[in-house]
């Protein structure tokens, strides 16, 4: 069980920001942190791996205690058993996949180590190559087999997919979670995709300004708006003047533009570039293959 | 062009003295140049500002504060002559001391700006990985960073041939102890023997150029 409760002042680019978070993750659990950017979804990634001190707090695992204000505990990341998946993916450029494994390994059997996870992975070809000359799915691969190398009981995930094509993306989902379901490690994995946070996590605690907004089952959550509602986020791009005396808004989602028409009235608070939730309540829903 | 076993001596004297600086400063220039680049404490500039003042001040500055401290009369040489039967004035070991301290810029500059240049989420990786900052040092750190090493190492190497001021403060001109090429030069054109002078002056112009083209070639090259 990972417990944590933290408080920390950040210095966001909109001014001072207070994140303060309290939770428990069980043993076993995949959890992810959802919001926006600038929520300190990251920040409170790595306070749990010791890599950003909070101002206050605790944070502990099981019987363990990892940091603790009061009682001036700061245990080093080193000693802390956990794997962190880095969003740049922190390889070693100048080690082979194998060299960056064994490092992991330390000196016991590390070969043996670094062989099975390369088997586990699905690396064994790129053994010998270095990173530099490996696609983006193919680093983040041995990103996570380097964090798994220590059989950690805890693995922090940073954005780990969000560099990556669609298919490499849904490739790697389905291994971290044939891995989450071989190693039984507890999960925390920072996400800003929904798709991907439905099919991986048990639970989402989603971040906003620094404090959690929701925590709940993925589905449950995303679903909120109840039954046959559809929203999506997403940026005012244009704003336009009908005949009629309405405002056509373009609002970009992803790759999309969505065209909505509101009244003047209604329409007289939105300008071009504020983000905004257009949501559209269907009737007959239907699903078409991509 | 005639090399007579004096100038070989002298010669090798030099090269004696820039390897014994180089090691030195390797081995001083890697901890003051991680502390330099990660420390958060507010006395670094105090120390970035010490340590790049022998590329401005004139070298007699640094050798007249060497060879009033380092005098046997006075109380910090006194103390190295009574201790541990040391003398740093007119010495080798005294040219040693005042090289390191005026070579240091060309050491850990290069050193710093190469622990700079690696991105912090390898060392962090690094200590994700249950590794030590000493650990992280040696198997993260310095391999990411050969060219700036050798920048370092090249540069104090050469910087400590070229010097001329400090050296004849600290260590005047003995031969066979303190004289080095490039107050060998002076010395002998002063009493008009300019073949030697020569000599002395294509050998250490044929040395500098062949240390320091490998740093530029790697570079343009990027092999590293």
């Amino acid at each position: 069980m990972i417990r944590f409760k933290v408080r920390k002042m950040l210095h966001a680019s909109s001014g001072p920001m207070l994140l303060s978070v309290e939770e428990e993750v069980s043993e076993g659990e995949f959890v992810a942190l959802y919001g926006p950017s600038g929520a300190g979804k990251t920040t409170l990634l790595r306070m749990i791996a010791g890599l950003t001190a909070p101002d206050e707090g605790t944070v502990s695992a099981g019987a363990e205690c990892w940091y603790d204000s009061r009682s001036r505990v700061n245990l080093a990341t080193r000693r802390r058993e956990l794997g962190f998946v880095f969003q740049d993916y922190a390889l070693f450029p100048h080690m082979t996949v194998r060299g960056n494994l064994e490092y992991a390994a330390g000196s016991r059997d590390r070969s043996a180590v670094a062989d099975e996870l390369l088997g586990m992975t699905d690396l064994r070809e790129l053994a010998d190559r270095f990173p530099g000359a490996l696609s983006g799915g193919q680093q983040q691969r041995v990103a996570l087999a380097r964090a798994l190398v220590r059989k950690p009981k805890l693995l922090l995930l940073d954005e780990p997919l969000s560099a990556l094509d669609r298919a490499a993306r849904v490739k790697l989902q389905d291994e971290l979670l044939e891995l989450h379901a071989r190693f039984r490690m507890t999960v925390i994995m920072v996400s800003h995709d929904v798709a991907e946070i439905c099919r991986l996590a048990g639970r989402v605690l989603s971040l906003e300004a620094g404090a959690v907004v929701h925590r709940g089952v993925p589905s449950d959550l995303f679903a909120a708006s109840s039954g046959g509602a559809f929203t999506i986020e997403g940026e005012i791009s244009a704003l336009v003047k009908t005949g009629a005396g309405g405002i056509l808004v373009s609002v970009v989602a992803g790759a999309n533009i969505v065209r909505v028409e509101v009244t003047e009235k209604e329409g007289s608070d939105l300008r071009v570039g504020k983000r905004v939730a257009v949501t559209s309540e269907l009737l007959n829903s239907r699903i078409v293959k991509l | 062009m005639e090399l007579t076993s004096e100038m070989v001596g002298t010669l090798l004297l030099t090269l004696k003295l820039a390897s014994a600086t180089t090691l030195i400063l390797l081995a001083a220039g890697i901890p003051i140049a991680y502390w330099i680049a990660f420390s958060p404490s507010r006395l670094r500039p105090f120390a970035e500002t010490l340590i790049s003042m022998p590329l401005v001040l004139p070298p007699t500055v640094l050798g007249f504060y060497f060879l009033i401290a380092f005098n046997p009369a006075g109380a910090v040489g006194g103390a190295l002559a009574s201790l541990f039967d040391l003398r740093l004035v007119f010495s080798f070991p005294g040219l040693v001391v005042a090289s390191v301290v005026y070579s240091l810029p060309f050491m850990v500059q290069p050193l710093q700006s190469g622990f700079r240049s690696i991105p912090a989420s390898l060392a962090e990786a690094s200590a994700t990985l249950g590794k030590s900052r000493f650990q992280t040092l040696l198997r993260v750190l310095l391999p990411g960073m050969k060219p700036a090493l050798l920048s370092g190492i090249v540069l104090s190497f050469a910087h400590t041939i070229g010097e001329f001021g400090v050296v004849l403060m600290i260590g005047g001109n003995i031969p066979g102890v303190t004289r080095v090429a490039s107050i060998a030069i002076y010395d002998e054109v002063e009493v008009l023997h300019y073949a030697a002078a020569n000599t002395y002056a294509l050998i250490l112009i044929g040395v500098t150029f062949s240390i320091l083209l490998p740093v530029y070639w790697k570079r343009s090259a990027r092999i590293w």
